[in-house]
């Protein structure tokens, strides 16, 4: 029984890492959109988040902690800076201009000469253990949890549903959307540096234009009005091809016809503020039959 | 309290303020009415901070609050409704006015992270608060539903409630009879000299004149983006350009 | 050797320029940024070659084939996914996933069918020959290109501005409840915007697969980077902008690799369009967007 325990771990412990940094990666997105704001530059966040941290435990010898940490933080000041002009813009156009930035950091990343330029980081030392995952995981979640109930968390949601009506509630709408802004980036940065740590190599195509927009993907199809959505989303959309590895290629258009699906038949995502009220209903009745 | 100077707004090509200029007293409640279409909205929106004239000043309380942003505006003491009503649907009637109290909070992240008593006996003392407000204009047995599943009118009152929770010195109140019923609109007469009568200063956009004659104390009149007409409702009533103004789009809809 | 570099500049922002044209019309008309354009340009470069290569096709037909195999994909695009999103109150965001998950299923299809490897047209499909024009040397193939890209935009152009159905399609982009009242075939003209506009992204993917005489199933993803740089520099919803940012971007690429390097190629065109975004986000020719508050 152990050893079948063994040989599974063995063989998915990568694809559970991942699932744990995909989760993150969608939390890390959740924070803009819930304050309406659709930034498509967290995937570059990661990517800087990824390269602070490996360099700074293979060039620097700094501590994991350190390093991931510090991974966070060099996206968040990034955000900070680029998020005062670009958060004046809204939706698509905001959308883009991340879209936009994203892009320039890949590019960026893939002229200088520290970080290996096209060919990457190769070698970077197996540091990410589960409990890490579990850790961080946890503190997001509950970190969430307390922002819902919270004055924070209040004005987020005001500036979502309604920016104008917010502002004239005495809501300075741009600052906190700078702040959900750097937040998100700090997350991806985080996700970043322990994604980097377990696979061994990092090379700038990870952190470009596709993954920016699985990152979206992730949220849009869990659901964007609770924490869950997010996590939900990027679960099933990382777990499924695996599953479906038979199918080679065409395995991926499975995800595409699930989110196509999900967002004519369920607009709101798979998880909405009601679903937890409606599932308790639905078993309330199944106890009562 | 508040001054508005030779207030001008062009969009584009089309003017739809022309130099008006108005003063809003202390204490009173103040009626801004005309046609539809005479920007009397606009006017709100230029002293709330959401649109800049492009001329003319926004003065309240000796201070020059023309181009400020809104949000600072309202930390200044004004604070308002909308015509078309702008709660926030999703969240409850509890959450919508706390929002509003926004600027009565002060506990940081930090303590919001690990729930440190200050946060813990601000979120208390300020929902009782809440609570009272709510009570102001008898909605506190809906309390904890979602804003969207209030009528109409009820909306109209929370819409009003949050604005007081602003701690507001002025209030700027548009169309808050609108798609109301006599007894409603009775009440909502009551409740706005209830409220002014706590001190607040009213500044009301209305097309009602039962309304607008029966509790305002000083009334002026737009048409076509020009101040036609200031006074009290009796020379307001008397004043041939008023009547003209709405007599003659009585008369095209003929 | 500088007159040399503007031949490949012109040819290479005639392509950007293709594809970016699409792209704003479906935005400025639809309001959507569909993420699926770089698979249909894809598609153009595919059906292009087939035609090419199993149909012995000539250049012209080749063209056609691709167009028509990319439109038929963004009207069924719009049919599928875009269209039926209009009906129903949505997230703004909904239909940019949509095409999201179209361009998924559109290019791991095309992996499946058609493999990890590029694909070239046949030996000598466009004669190499080159001509001298005012001292630059151009092929026939960049005259090609050049001339198609250019032909493709006027009638365009003339469509939008002469033709009935070109009217509305510019109607439908200033306000579509407007476009309703005066009764035009509002769903119909999103139909079409979207079937015109993939008919040009299939084409830019086929004279790009000409240009490079590269054809491969990931093709899709780099030309969809420069289109969205294109609009963000020109502006979005404005075919003006998409020409003049094709040529901004075109020029900027082939210019840094002649006279910098490679390797700054990417570095030099997305850090012009970062210091416009910062600047002037609206992009050249975009209405500049005001925020209240």
């Amino acid at each position: 029984m152990s050893e079948l325990i063994t040989s599974f771990w063995q063989t998915y412990n990568t694809l559970f890492y991942t699932t744990f940094v995909h989760g993150m990666l969608a939390l890390s997105i959740y924070i803009t959109l819930s304050c309406g704001q659709l930034s498509l530059g967290n995937a570059a966040f990661m990517g800087i988040g990824a390269y602070t941290a490996t360099l700074l435990t293979m060039k620097a010898g700094a501590p994991f902690g350190v390093s991931l940490i510090a991974g966070g933080f060099l996206p968040a000041v990034v955000a900070l800076i680029i998020g005062i002009p670009t958060l004046r813009l809204s939706g698509v156009y905001l959308a883009m201009a991340t879209l936009g930035f994203g892009e320039v950091v890949r590019v960026v990343i893939l002229n200088m000469e520290i970080t290996g330029g096209s060919l990457g980081l190769n070698g970077v030392p197996l540091k990410t253990e589960l409990w890490h995952l579990i850790l961080v995981m946890g503190i997001l979640i509950y970190f969430f949890i307390k922002l819902r109930n919270s004055r924070f968390g209040r004005i987020l949601e005001a500036i979502n549903e309604d920016e104008v009506a917010a502002s004239v509630m005495g809501i300075r709408a741009t600052y906190y959307k700078v702040w959900a802004f750097a937040i998100g980036a700090f997350i991806a940065g985080v996700a970043g540096g322990l994604n980097a740590h377990f696979t061994f190599f990092i090379s700038p195509r990870e952190y470009g234009f596709e993954p920016a927009v699985d990152i979206l993907t992730f949220a849009v199809l869990g659901g964007t009005r609770t924490l869950w959505g997010p996590l939900a989303g990027s679960t099933i959309l990382t777990i499924l091809p695996e599953l479906f590895r038979f199918l080679g290629p065409y395995r991926l258009a499975l995800n595409g016809i699930i989110l196509v699906l999900v967002v004519l038949y369920l607009p709101n995502g798979i998880i909405n503020r009601d679903t937890f009220t409606n599932l308790r209903r639905f078993f309330k009745k199944e106890e009562n039959a | 309290m508040l001054k508005g100077e030779n207030i001008t707004k062009d969009f584009g090509g089309l003017r739809v303020l022309g130099d008006v200029s108005f003063e809003v007293k202390e204490g009173s409640i103040f009626g801004l009415i005309g046609p539809n279409g005479a920007g009397k909205t606009t006017v709100f929106n230029i002293i709330s901070g959401l649109l800049k004239p492009t001329a003319g000043r926004v003065i309240f309380n000796g201070k020059d609050i023309t181009k400020r942003p809104p949000y600072e505006i309202t930390s200044y003491g004004i604070s308002r409704t909308f015509q078309n009503i702008r709660v926030f649907k999703e969240m409850t009637l509890l959450e919508n006015v706390l929002v509003g109290m926004h600027r009565l909070f002060s506990y940081s992240a930090f303590s919001m992270f690990f729930d440190l008593p200050i946060k813990r006996s601000e979120e208390k003392a300020l929902r009782e608060k809440a609570f009272e407000i709510l009570s102001i204009v008898r909605l506190t047995d809906k309390a904890d539903l979602k804003a969207e599943s209030l009528s109409y009118g009820e909306q109209r009152k929370l819409e009003l409630a949050r604005a007081l929770a602003t701690e507001p010195k002025l209030l700027l109140i548009d169309e808050p009879a609108a798609g109301m019923n006599p007894a409603e609109t009775e009440e909502l007469m009551e409740e706005i000299v209830h409220i002014n009568g706590k001190g607040y200063t009213i500044c009301l956009i209305e097309h009602d004149m039962k309304v607008v004659m029966g509790i305002c104390s000083h009334i002026a009149v737009l048409n076509f983006g020009e101040l036609i007409a200031e006074g009290s409702p009796d020379e307001i009533k008397a004043n041939p350009e008023v009547i003209e103004a709405y007599l003659g789009k009585e008369e095209q809809s003929a | 050797m500088f007159l040399q570099q503007i031949a490949n500049a012109l040819a290479l922002s005639a392509v950007y320029s293709l594809f970016a044209i699409g792209f704003t019309l479906i935005f400025g008309v639809l309001e959507v940024i569909t993420l699926a354009h770089g698979a249909v340009f894809m598609m153009g470069a595919f059906a292009g070659l087939i035609a090419a290569t199993k149909f012995n096709a000539g250049l012209a037909l080749t063209l056609l084939a691709s167009m028509i195999v990319s439109g038929l994909a963004g009207y069924l695009i719009d049919l599928i996914a875009v269209g039926p999103l209009r009906k129903r109150k949505f997230h703004h965001l909904a239909p940019m996933i949509a095409t999201i998950g179209c361009a998924t299923i559109i290019t791991s299809t095309y992996q499946g069918i058609f493999g990890a490897e590029a694909y070239r047209f046949p030996f000598d499909f466009v004669p190499s020959t080159s001509y001298d024009i005012g001292g630059i040397q151009l092929t026939l193939l960049q005259l090609i290109i050049i001339g198609i890209s250019l032909f493709l935009m006027v009638v365009l152009i003339f469509f939008l501005k002469k033709t009935r159905w070109g009217k509305a399609v510019r109607a439908v982009a200033e306000n579509p409840k407007t476009a309703a009242l005066l009764g035009i075939p509002v769903e119909q003209v999103f139909r079409l915007t979207m079937s015109i506009s993939s008919a040009f992204g299939g084409a830019a993917g086929v004279l790009t697969g000409l240009n490079f005489n590269t054809i491969h199933t990931f093709m899709g993803g780099p030309i969809l980077h420069r289109g969205i740089a294109v609009i963000i520099l020109g502006g979005m919803g404005d075919i003006r902008g998409a020409m003049a940012g094709g040529l901004i971007l075109g020029f900027s690429e082939i210019l840094s690799v002649a006279y910098i390097s490679s390797d700054f190629r990417d570095a030099i065109s997305f850090g012009l369009l970062f210091l416009i975004l910062l600047v002037r986000p609206s992009g050249i020719f975009g209405k500049v967007i005001e925020r209240k508050g």
